[in-house]
């Protein structure tokens, strides 16, 4: 049922992990099914220097989750809140209709981290 | 491929195809007909339903065929309520059913019948006294799984069948997890009716049938050429009647057998997976299940996830996480037995059969334990319980 794309990052996630001291971090979850995702993100001139995810959910949650870090590696903030959800399922090929809601956490998670990163930019 | 997938179908047993076969394309004859082909049709239909009988005590005339378990739960509910409507109108049921069950009261509850649904408990067992609680004047029928099939619970039917027999309520049971895995015996356990199906025992899928008691009506919700005594209507489907037969035959011949090989299995790999993997608990209760029935739960990992990764280490298993099912809602067993959804999103099933080795138990522990693992490092949960 999912694409080849989608098992390559499901069996091999890119960027697992936390960020110590991460510039921005968002935690989404999702009401339908119960499953959460954590996006960190370090930013340096404006530009996300590094993005780690955690998730916990289905194959593909697990690999929009890692497709969303993939594009936003290295995009400036403006760039990386251009990403919107069914970008996601494109660059994974597509994903089951009833899946679609999961590419969204991805990149709600995304658009978390960044907000919350230019919050903690206005408090400074 | 280890398959351990067996409570959602079986492969079919070489034995079992060879006896099918020659009813395809030489011995194709209707059974209904009067020529020899036809006879010799009809012969081993009733030669079959012989064996059918004999592996769970009945008499042959009280087996009629139908296309599988689905079917004859639809044909024992339905045709129970709508034969006895003028009775009553309630019928008492389990949370745990299968959905060939609870779809169906459901659906009577729509067309003005009151169901209640007695609730499992932790362990997944109906108790006693709560449907004894339950009966009133208008009940007319009870219908209540013999062994679950996400969980494996087996539940009290011979004294549930006591109890209705006292009231005199029809009694049907949903048997198709348990015949050909543990001993069945309708009189022993007081049913009036009883649903099995082929495919669960290494027998063809689509065939299956209804033992109804000597002396039960019932209303036929198919209408058509009068063939298995009226109630199951359709040019009889010969070629799986031999299939189920023959598997029937087969699971009678080696039933004790396979039972403790089964067993001595699911037993190792529970132990083993409780002992090696962190956080891991066994869903149901842990002796009163079927043989082969294993239902884990990971604490802070989702089961389609574990299924995928079992899959590419080459294990077929399931698990009863929304995440897999099409509504996106747990699985209503798991939640029965008081589980939070979260938790019930790390269920993993895995069902036994008889061509399973005791050699592969090793690996199958070591790919659940390596699994979880994998999926904990990714579990924003995870870090949290650890802490
Ligand atoms: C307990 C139970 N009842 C009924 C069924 C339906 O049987 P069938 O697939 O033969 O219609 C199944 C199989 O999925 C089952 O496990
Ligand atoms: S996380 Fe539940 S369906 Fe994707």
């Amino acid at each position: 049922m999912y694409s080849e794309k989608v098992m390559d990052h499901f069996s091999n996630p890119r960027n697992v992990g936390e960020i110590e001291e991460a510039d921005g971090i968002g935690t989404v979850g999702n009401p339908t099914c119960g499953d959460l995702m954590t996006i960190y993100i370090k930013v340096k001139d404006n530009i996300i220097e590094d993005i780690k995810f955690k998730t916990f959910g289905c194959g593909a949650a697990i690999a929009t989750s890692s497709m969303v870090t993939e594009l936003a590696m290295g995009k400036t903030i403006e760039e990386a809140l251009e990403i919107t959800r069914n970008d996601v399922a494109n660059e994974l090929e597509g994903l089951p209709p009833v899946k679609m809601h999961c590419s969204n956490l991805a990149a709600d998670a995304l658009h978390a981290a960044i907000d919350d990163y230019k919050k903690k930019l206005a408090e400074k | 491929m280890i398959y351990l997938d067996h409570s959602a179908t079986s492969p079919v047993d070489p034995k079992v195809f060879k006896a099918m076969e020659p009813y395809f394309v030489d011995s194709f004859g209707n059974a209904s007909t009067l020529y020899s082909l036809g006879r010799e049709a009809r012969k081993v239909m009733e030669e079959n339903r012989k064996m059918v009988a004999s592996l769970i005590g009945a008499n042959p005339d009280e087996i009629i065929f139908t296309s599988g378990g689905t079917e004859s739960d639809n044909i024992a509910i339905k045709g129970t309520a709508y034969r006895l409507k003028d009775k009553g109108n309630h019928i008492i049921t389990s949370n745990i059913e299968h959905p060939a069950v609870d779809e169906t009261c459901k659906y009577l509850e729509k067309k003005g019948f009151n169901v209640t649904y007695l609730s499992a408990g932790e362990d997944g067992i109906v108790s006693v006294s709560d449907l004894q609680d339950a009966i009133t004047d208008e009940t007319i029928l009870i219908t209540i799984m013999h062994a679950n099939n996400e969980i494996g619970t087996i539940q009290p039917i011979n004294e549930i069948g006591e109890i209705a027999r006292e009231h005199k309520i029809i009694f049907h049971t949903d048997a198709v997890q348990s015949v050909g895995k543990i001993p069945v015996d309708v009189n022993q356990l007081n049913v009036d009716m009883l649903s099995l199906s082929a495919h669960k025992l290494y027998g063809p899928k689509g065939i299956g049938a209804l033992y109804v008691k000597r002396g039960v009506r019932l209303e036929p919700i198919l209408h058509g050429g009068g063939h298995e005594k009226g109630i199951r209507p359709g040019t009889e489907n010969v070629a799986g009647i031999v299939g189920l037969g023959k598997a029937c035959q087969i699971a009678k011949e080696n039933l004790e057998e396979t039972e403790q090989y089964v067993t001595s299995i699911r037993d190792e790999i529970i132990e083993k997976v409780l002992s090696e993997v962190e956080q891991s608990y066994l869903n149901g209760h842990s002796t009163k299940r079927l043989p082969n029935n294993i239902n884990f739960r990971f604490k802070s990992i989702e089961g389609e996830s574990l299924v995928l990764h079992l899959d590419a280490k080459g294990i077929a298993s399931s698990t009863g996480s929304a995440c897999s099912s099409k509504k996106l809602e747990p699985s209503h067993v798991l939640l029965a037995l008081g589980l939070e959804e979260v938790d019930a999103h790390g269920s993993l099933r895995l069902t036994l059969g008889k061509e399973n080795k005791k050699e592969e138990i090793d690996y199958i522990v070591k790919s659940i334990k390596d699994a979880v693992e994998t999926l904990r490092k990714l579990s924003p949960l995870w870090c949290q319980v650890e802490q």
